[in-house]
């Protein structure tokens, strides 16, 4: 099994005909994703790749019966097109655009409470259900179907960490890139969630990094709910502090954002903590 | 996007944050001129993108305008230490000269991104005039915060909250309230991820005044704010981080000996974690994004290897979009054209891997091909100890 995506999941693309949307979809296609269009304001009624071009995510959504959006939209319009596909009432949305302004995801964050859409992203390289699925940028090649749930903040680093499960034949249920944004959807506890009540999902890999306290909160969830074996790792431990984060921000989220503290949280919470990069694979096998 | 004190309060003034009257000197005469204008006694505080200055010597006070001027003789061309700009220090080269104010308390106003509400917050402290981060290690229980509404913006019963909840009296209550909204208003209107004002000081006389005053811009909103643009002070940032941004390239230099070129923020930190962690130490931190051409990796190189701390070099990618194809193409044509003499390490994975490796077999140069992470790192740390 996996979660949030599998075989029967249709997708619409949103910023179907730019550049980098037609290349990933025709990856995802070939990859077996099921593409059921693409919006793009102006140009419905056209085709690309062969497959239909609508005007708004209603229209395609009622015409496609997709479930599933990934948006490649531009930076300056992302946010308006998160709200539009929730507002279609597409179940699952995938942002991959990188840049988008903090307070335009505010807003949208923020239109998406109450709602049940779930957002994954923005800036992030998606989600995939290997073997079944894959709604994003990801090389489809590195992965193997198979248990261990991957959940991770970054997005080559993610890569990484599969690269080294499927090395070992170890496959992976679905992965998930949350993205590395101030302001996300789908966080770790979200993740951590599904993936624990996912029967088929055999062990967690959590790849986090400095700045904020995603990874404390996360700690505690599984600390109070998760009885699986967790793999974690924590980019930033020789980041020099200050360079990237601001210290005001720290202290409302309540963490330090600093790796040192963050593994301190994840150990306590009985997770197991790579120290070097190189050894996330290894772990999950000596926890499987 | 950071900017000066200077800058922080023109911007504030028109929407209503009450600030000091003030101007921005770059000679010594002009703070003559300035101080005499504003009737001799003034503060002189050196404008660099580094708090602690008052520590550090950056902040003076003259009772007339010829001490200003001695003052500003001085300060004018220093090198300015504190525990925000690191040994190197800045050298200062503008100053403000402000009028003097009769402070009766230093409070502390600052709106952020609460990343796990989503939302603005507005944070204000009876403690002001002191690093915030003390106040929240110490005393978290004079940090008062109220929620920003993405839609309605701060109301202003909060801003009355944050008022009366930092102790100020009633008679001075209002114009502190009318401050904190401005400030609201101030910080969405020209998408900041950070507004801070600390310190937030009432007078003798009743009245509220942004005596310091710090807005770091949202980088992603700049487009829709050309005007802020303008404000950006290059002398305030590492020439080699400028010339990366300009290539679309995440540069930031260390001081170690391993220079790294890595795709990805997170794998790139995860890359100097393993260079520390196999007994070596990164020379910087390079993210070459998901999408990196030909020319952004030679870009790249040459500027990690303008850094003369240098002794090898890490390429550790995870080709996704980047194909390890194209970038292989990219290292050995920047090899050539760089006529790069250190030892060069080169981890590839993803699409297009062997035809990558071939690339780089065949070009006859002297790379070091690694076989994943750990062996990369150890191989590099090797080589730049032994060109030590």
């Amino acid at each position: 099994m996996s979660i949030l995506v599998d075989e029967n999941t249709r997708v619409i693309v949103q910023g179907f005909t730019g550049r980098e949307a037609t290349f990933h979809s025709e990856q995802s296609i070939a990859y077996g994703t099921r593409i059921v269009g693409g919006v793009v304001p102006g140009k419905g009624g056209s085709a690309h790749l062969n497959l239909p071009v609508f005007n708004t995510v209603a229209e395609a959504v009622k015409e496609t019966g997709a479930n599933a959006s990934v948006i490649f939209v531009p930076p300056a319009f992302a946010a308006d097109a998160i709200m539009e596909a929730a507002d279609s009432g597409i179940a699952l949305v995938v942002a991959i655009t990188e840049g988008i302004p903090a307070l335009d995801m505010v807003r949208a964050w923020n239109s998406l409470q109450g709602r049940s859409t779930r957002l994954i992203g923005p800036n992030c390289p998606g989600i995939i259900s290997p073997g079944k699925s894959k709604i994003g940028i990801m090389p489809g090649h590195i992965h193997k179907p198979g248990h261990v749930g991957v959940v991770s903040r970054s997005g080559t680093l993610t890569y990484e960490a599969v690269g080294q499960l499927t090395a070992l034949g170890i496959g992976q249920s679905t992965c998930i890139g949350i993205g590395g944004d101030p302001i996300i959807g789908t966080d770790f506890v979200d993740a951590i969630r599904l993936f624990n009540e996912d029967p088929d999902t055999r062990a967690i890999v959590m790849i986090g990094e400095i700045g904020g306290s995603a990874e404390e909160t996360a700690a505690a969830y599984v600390q109070s709910c998760v009885r699986k074996p967790v793999i974690g790792f924590v980019a930033g431990q020789t980041a020099p502090p200050g360079r990237r984060m601001g210290h005001a921000g720290a202290i409302i989220s309540g963490g330090s954002g600093k790796a040192a503290d963050k593994i301190k949280a994840m150990r306590a919470a009985g997770i197991s903590v790579c120290a070097s990069p190189a050894d996330i694979g290894e772990t999950v096998k000596s926890r499987l | 996007m950071k900017i000066h004190e200077y800058q922080a309060k023109a911007i504030l003034a028109p929407y209503g944050v009450p600030v000091p009257r003030g101007e921005v000197v770059y000679t010594a005469a002009e703070a003559e001129a300035a101080a005499r204008k504003l009737g001799g006694s003034v503060v002189v505080k050196a404008q660099i993108h580094a708090g602690g200055r008052g520590k550090g010597g950056g902040v003076k006070i003259a009772r007339s305008a010829p001490e200003a001027t001695e003052i500003a003789e001085k300060m004018l061309g220093m090198r300015l230490v504190t525990h925000q700009t690191g040994p190197e220090g800045r050298i200062v080269q503008r100053l403000l000269i402000e009028e003097t104010l009769p402070i009766e308390r230093e409070l502390y106003l600052g709106i952020v991104l609460d990343r796990s509400q989503g939302k603005p917050v507005c944070m204000a402290s009876s403690a002001g005039g002191v690093e915030i981060e003390e106040v929240a290690a110490r005393t978290p229980e004079l940090i008062l915060k109220e929620t920003i509404h993405p839609g309605f913006g701060l109301m202003p019963y909060q801003a009355r909250k944050l008022a009366f909840g930092m102790g100020i009296p009633e008679s001075a209550a209002s114009g502190a309230a009318a401050a904190i909204l401005a400030l609201a208003k101030a910080y969405q209107a020209t998408d900041a991820s950070l507004a801070e004002i600390n310190p937030f000081v009432l007078t003798t006389d009743g009245k509220a005044y942004a005596l310091d005053a710090k807005i770091n811009f949202d980088d992603n909103a700049l487009y829709r704010h050309k005007d802020l643009l303008e404000l950006r002070d290059l002398n305030e940032e590492d020439p080699l981080e400028v010339e990366a941004s300009r290539f679309g390239l995440s540069y930031i230099k260390l001081d170690g000996t391993v220079g790294c070129m890595v795709n990805g923020a997170g794998l790139a930190m995860a890359t100097m974690d393993i260079i520390k962690y196999a007994g070596g130490s990164p020379a910087n931190f390079l993210d070459v994004g998901g999408g990196a051409n030909a020319d952004q990796i030679r870009n790249a190189l040459r500027i990690l290897l303008s850094d003369r701390n240098v002794r090898a070099v890490l390429i550790n990618i995870f080709g996704g979009i980047l194909r390890c194809d194209t970038l292989a193409t990219g290292v050995v044509a920047a090899a050539r054209e760089l006529n790069i003499r250190v030892p060069m390490v080169i981890r590839m994975e993803g699409t297009n891997v062997e035809l990558g490796r071939r690339i780089l077999v065949e070009s006859g140069l002297d790379f070091t091909v690694a076989d994943g992470m750990r062996d990369a790192a150890e191989k590099v740390v090797k080589l730049a100890g032994a060109a030590q």
